[in-house]
């Protein structure tokens, strides 16, 4: 974590720097034709779930890996995206079946609900953020982790979204474009906000609240923001995941969901994007290719083997696989040792 | 009149449990600032410990109140030997790391004595044997009051006075408070911190083992994952008393029991989990150093 200033050389302003980001939104439209409906499902299914925690990690990243705030309540963020856009939609299903039913209208009921969703999340981090104001790093995460607990225990207890039975019958809105789409937003998002000055704000606070404050910055906006653009992004991925799952449950948003990203970004590293969306990937692999072991001992290894790896990864590895470096970094290799070492 | 007496029975036997692995949270942030996810967990183990203890001895045959003490005493030995491993492997070797990692490894270990403790116990609840039963119940007029809930009070009340006498009257009770004042100052004093902080994971989670064998005389449900919601209420309650003090950690475990008893005998049982975390939240906003902490200034 001691490094953040060696990428942050080179001001990622002008359309030079937007080209990589519109390929990748057009790649994602060519891939989604390709594999919609010729993909085996199962498959498809892990794609799917991939995307979703792929977002997932990366706004826990903004979070914990670029203002250093511990968050452990990423699932009920989550949770109330999934759950306000399910309720929209069901309803909106009831109401006026032809918004979802016509694929020349739904696109945009669904882009609409996606932000709605957002915006809810992101008004639950600017509230669990203003306690967090007083508190430092162990406090923040109990009070996060009792946040993910008590919307959680609030779910259960609201009949109108289905209480513990769950909610069923969500309309099918998400697709291969759209959770991919999105991912390729939010990295679009947090990467420009980490290069902005409130993003620079943000990597003060986590590198020495005091010294940022002496310069300053105002830490605790700094760090309402982070919270709530990190929800936003949390919220979407929810509600993503409640359209495609089409089903959802209180359980679905336990602690060891929240636990589950927090791995994900920790392994990929603290202040890595790409990072967090390759271990999001792998270990969204891994879950799936352990299941025939469970299968054949009928014991649930996966949660002793992340623990295992997260307790061995914070021993050898302590800023995970990536550090705060990004993928492209190793690319860059060459030219940035000729420009005299600015590394 | 009598149900409010019987909520608060259940609430002081309740709260000393909460009590019991508070302590572990207070002393272990006191000296580490560190929070001790897996402490809840050290707790899990101590009622597993004892479950196995009883059954081995087939003390379940012969309550008495020696089989009792034996089964406390070997969990509380087993569960302290668990504290010192826990500490040494993981937290130790991260001493000089930034906070968050070490609180990261602590959530990761307590995540894996839950799921390993479910592969090597089963993910099944176990029934805790009967180690220790009194025929009747101590009744007064209408009111009953089930003896093993004033026992578990008792024992709680006798392990907290050992643990104060040990913090405030032997040497190396003033070794661990020196430690929590300042590791530097501590070690230029010639006290070897290290040690020390290995006797507090010890005293914490003998505590912690205790506790485990006392909720399974009253509720001898016991399951792998019985730690981790426990553990986060013991660690409100701790800061519910402001974390680091000891006396703190004991008011605020009785509170809380008391809160958590009245809450489901008042007909609102499915927020009893909530209830701790909007405590803690409502504390956190409104007195952050908790009833008993002191404000610590933060230097550069």
């Amino acid at each position: 974590m001691s490094k953040p200033e060696a990428k942050l050389n080179g001001s990622p302003h002008g359309m030079k720097t937007l080209w990589p980001w519109i390929a990748a939104l057009a790649g994602v439209i060519v891939v989604h034709f390709l594999v919609t409906d010729r993909l085996n499902p199962y498959f498809f299914t892990i794609l799917m779930y991939a995307g979703v925690n792929a977002t997932l990690a990366v706004s826990l990243n903004l979070i914990s890996g670029f203002t250093g705030q511990f968050s452990m309540g990423h699932a009920g963020f989550m949770s109330v995206g999934g759950y306000v856009s399910a309720f929209i939609t069901t309803s909106l299903a009831a109401s006026h079946p032809d918004l979802i039913n016509d694929p020349n209208l739904s696109p945009f009921v669904f882009g609409g609900v996606l932000v709605v969703a957002g915006l809810f999340s992101a008004f639950m981090g600017y509230l669990v953020g203003l306690p967090s104001l007083r508190l430092r790093g162990d406090y923040l995460a109990i009070v996060t982790l009792g946040f993910g607990e008590i919307i959680r225990v609030i779910v259960l207890n609201v009949d109108a979204i289905g209480g513990a039975r769950g909610m069923p019958n969500i309309p099918e809105l998400s697709s291969f474009a759209w959770v991919y789409g999105v991912l390729v937003v939010t990295l679009f998002s947090v990467w420009r906000l980490i290069h902005s000055r409130q993003g620079r704000e943000f990597l003060a606070v986590r590198e020495d609240e005091i010294a940022a404050e002496a310069m300053g910055v105002n830490t605790t906006k700094a760090k309402v923001r982070a919270f709530a653009t990190g929800a936003f992004f949390a919220g979407v991925s929810g509600a993503l995941f409640a359209h495609y799952l089409r089903y959802l449950n209180p359980q679905t948003f336990d602690f060891n969901r929240s636990f589950e990203v927090i791995i994900m970004v920790v392994l990929g590293g603290l202040g890595s994007l790409s990072g967090s969306v390759v271990a999001a990937i792998f270990l969204t692999v891994l879950k799936e290719m352990l299941r025939p072991l469970q299968e054949l001992t009928k014991l649930d290894f996966r949660m002793v083997i992340y623990s295992m790896l997260l307790i061995v990864l914070m021993l050898t590895r302590p800023n995970g696989i990536f550090g705060t470096k990004e993928i492209t970094s190793l690319f860059k290799r060459g030219r940035r040792s000729s420009k005299g070492g600015a590394t | 009149m009598i149900e409010f007496v019987q909520l608060l029975v259940n609430g002081l036997s309740l709260g000393s449990i909460y009590a019991l692995i508070a302590l572990g949270y207070t002393m272990v942030f006191g000296i580490l600032q560190l929070i001790n996810f897996a402490h809840g967990d050290v707790y899990m183990l101590g009622a597993f410990i004892g479950m196995y203890t009883s059954r081995a001895l087939n003390l379940g045959e012969h309550p008495s109140l020696g089989a009792l003490l034996l089964v406390l005493a070997v969990a509380m030995a087993g569960c302290a030997a668990m504290g010192f491993l826990i500490e040494r492997i993981a937290y130790r070797p991260l001493r000089k790391a930034p906070r968050i990692n070490l609180l990261i490894t602590a959530v990761g270990v307590s995540l894996f004595l839950e799921f390993a403790g479910q592969l090597v116990f089963g993910a099944d609840p176990k029934f805790f044997p009967q180690i220790f039963s009194i025929e009747s119940d101590f009744s007064f007029g209408e009111l009953k009051i089930n003896p093993l809930q004033v026992l578990v009070f008792g024992i709680s009340i006798v392990l907290m006075t050992i643990l104060q006498t040990i913090i405030y009257k032997t040497r190396i009770g003033r070794a661990m408070r020196a430690a929590s004042f300042s590791h530097d100052l501590a070690s230029l004093m010639g006290i070897p911190t290290d040690r020390v902080i290995s006797f507090t994971f010890m005293l914490g989670s003998a505590l912690a083992g205790a506790g485990g064998v006392l909720v399974g005389l009253i509720y001898p449900k016991i399951e792998p994952l019985m730690g981790s919601m426990m553990g986060l209420k013991a660690f409100v309650a701790a800061v519910l008393g402001g974390i680091g003090n000891v006396t703190g950690a004991v008011v605020g475990a009785l509170i809380l029991g008391l809160a958590e008893s009245f809450l489901v005998g008042y007909g609102y049982p499915t927020f009893r989990d909530a209830l701790a975390f909007a405590l803690l939240i409502l504390i956190l906003i409104l007195k952050p150093t908790g009833l008993f902490g002191t404000k610590r200034t933060e230097k550069v």
